[in-house]
């Protein structure tokens, strides 16, 4: 008996307990939702809701028109990107902007990542002038993809007074002036180029504050074991500077990605859509042709092959972590 | 001796790659200065022989250009403001306070950042239209806001987490509310953070094309970006004007990048360098 009374009077306590705890509690996600609120409300409309809206649409034939409904129409927006059909058919369009898409991570992300890293490490070792180059060689990197995508287009330009083409000639190099924005491949150099050219400011910038972050006294104690400089250099700074390598590749596929403008201006996919790669082929589909829920779909694909990128990175990275 | 020898290579390296980021710029600055450049001049032009400052006229008053760069001005500063106040309070939110769904609504967030925001254009411009908000400054504004809100939060977060809890602990048990340790402890804590934040909102703002130049239709309220898109598209061969154009947009982005360059290139923290 009295046990059963002590018992009630304990989880009587308890009760208090968790109804004060769960008061608290309650109160703090108020607060909590005070704060993020506003910036929650504005994610969920202009955001979120727009990227799931566009899942739905990939399935439908989209109608801008007001008074034509749209209808659901299942995966055909999906097959007419993959399934080939007939000589026109928009499947060869995607197979075509896919692969440019996809070279262009592959040429211009392994170019971006070893010049970048290797300028930060010579910058690191210099005894002056570390911000000197620091800034001059960012430059590249704040100016507006619009400015420079013109500006490229204009130093590809086909004439010998052009100056890649005069640069080119000057060295003999080549023997007449290349017609760089007529032709699929060197019109695609122009647009690698672009895209080097601009993202290697970054990644040394990126490796310059992990360089900074690298614990002194590991080196200190390979040099007293003997190790020489390049010793050190691949066995410690090479696998410590792991995880910021793969956050530096992840964000240049992700850039790769979303090449658009450089594509916009200096090609627009020509000749021939040759050049065109996943973002320009969609934003024309949606906003010269109208066909928006095929655009949707070309989205969804996208969408997924980026997430999967990411979650792969993230995986590794897990992996991969050292700590010191 | 060999050390120096060393020393000496690399710098002659790397001056060889800044010349090859800054030629193309030179080319740019002094086609600007030449009278009627419509055809290629036979030779790149790299350091300037004359000063002809009429197309800058040509674009500032002829093409409208002062009236864009006070819209780009107006949209520019007030989506920084508002993504500085939002943001921050929401980093706050998600750094110091715990509430059901917190992990869940963050990782949403973070998985955002993946996809790239032109793909949400189209129904953007659906939502906007349905609120009545299409060609105006504040449909704009708010899709500027919207789209930094998860980037933002996700940055702010991680240096907010860096600033020690005993500071704010000792406000809370004097009574204080979480808005004055919001206040007065982080953000003031935070300055370096915030700024570099601010600075990058301000030049990606300053320079996005796409969500304006959907958005916008009015010729008058349009914003530098989309004038010389537009400006590109119709004058295509008129390069002196073209560049006097984009060297008036990039102009504000380099002062902020010449009286800032610390916050570019030399972060303290390990996440601080701002991707253009």
């Amino acid at each position: 008996m009295i046990a059963l009374e002590q018992y009630t009077t304990v989880s009587y306590k308890n009760k208090k307990i968790r109804k004060i705890k769960d008061k608290r509690k309650h109160k703090e996600a108020l607060q909590a939702w005070m704060f993020i609120g506003v910036g929650f409300i504005l994610f969920a409309v202009f955001m979120a809701y727009p990227l799931l809206k566009n899942i739905e649409m990939a399935f439908m034939d989209y109608s801008v028109n007001p008074n034509k409904p749209s209808t659901f129409i299942g995966l055909n927006n999906f097959k007419k990107a993959f399934l080939s059909s007939g000589v026109l058919g928009e499947s060869d369009k995607f197979y075509l902007a896919l692969r440019n898409t996809l070279l262009c991570a592959l040429v211009t992300v392994p170019f971006q990542w070893f010049i970048g890293m290797m300028l930060a490490v010579a910058i690191e070792s210099l005894s002056k002038g570390k911000m000197f180059y620091r800034f001059l060689l960012y430059i590249p990197v704040i100016s507006d993809w619009l400015v420079v995508a013109i500006l490229f287009k204009y130093i590809f330009q086909d004439t010998s007074g052009a100056l890649v083409n005069s640069i080119l000639l000057n060295l003999h190099i080549i023997k007449e002036p290349v017609m760089w924005l007529q032709n699929e491949w060197t019109a695609n150099i122009v647009i690698w180029s672009l895209c080097i050219w601009k993202g290697i400011g970054w990644v040394m910038i990126m490796y310059t504050t992990a360089l900074q972050d690298l614990p002194k006294d590991i080196y200190e104690a390979a040099e007293v074991d003997g190790a020489t400089k390049k010793q050190s250099f691949w066995k410690i700074t090479i696998p410590l500077l792991q995880s910021r390598t793969y956050f530096i590749i992840t964000s240049l596929i992700i850039g790769a990605f979303n090449v658009l403008l450089q594509v916009m201006l200096i090609t627009n996919g020509g000749p021939m859509g040759r050049t065109d790669v996943l973002l320009n082929y969609m934003y024309n589909k949606a906003f010269s042709s109208f066909d928006f829920g095929y655009a949707a779909a070309l989205s969804v694909i996208m969408g997924i092959i980026l997430i999967v990128i990411s979650v792969f990175q993230k995986k590794i990275t897990n992996n991969a972590k050292i700590e010191f | 001796m060999k050390s120096k020898l060393n020393q000496i290579l690399k710098h002659l390296i790397l001056l060889f790659m800044v010349i090859l980021a800054l030629l193309p710029f030179m080319n740019m600055i002094t086609t600007s200065l030449i009278p009627n450049a419509y055809v290629l001049p036979s030779e790149p032009q790299i350091i300037p022989k004359q000063f002809y400052f009429g197309n800058y006229v040509a674009v500032w008053e002829g093409e409208d250009f002062g009236r864009y760069f006070l819209n780009s001005v107006f949209v520019t500063c007030i989506t920084t403001v508002l993504t500085l106040i939002i943001a921050s309070m929401s980093a706050y939110g998600f750094a110091r306070l715990n509430f059901p769904g917190k992990n869940i609504i963050f990782n949403i967030y973070i998985y955002s950042l993946m996809i790239p925001a032109i793909l949400a254009l189209v129904s953007q411009f659906t939502v906007l239209q349905r609120l009545n908000l299409v060609n105006t400054y504040a449909g704009l504004i708010v899709l500027y806001v919207s789209g930094g809100v998860a980037g933002n939060t996700f940055f702010l977060k991680g240096f907010f987490e860096t600033i020690p809890r005993a500071l704010e602990e000792s406000v809370i048990m004097d009574g204080g509310s979480r808005w004055t340790v919001y206040r007065h402890i982080i953000l003031p804590l935070s300055r370096p953070a915030l700024a570099t934040m601010a600075i990058g909102t301000f030049s990606g703002t300053w320079m996005e094309v796409f969500t304006a130049l959907t958005i916008i239709k009015t010729q008058s309220k349009r914003t530098l970006p989309i004038a010389i898109k537009l400006l590109q598209n119709g004058k295509a061969t008129q390069w002196g004007i073209i560049f006097a154009a984009s060297i008036i947009v990039l102009i504000p982005i380099m002062t902020i990048f010449i009286l800032f360059n610390k916050q570019f290139i030399n972060p303290g923290g390990s996440q601080g360098a701002i991707k253009g």
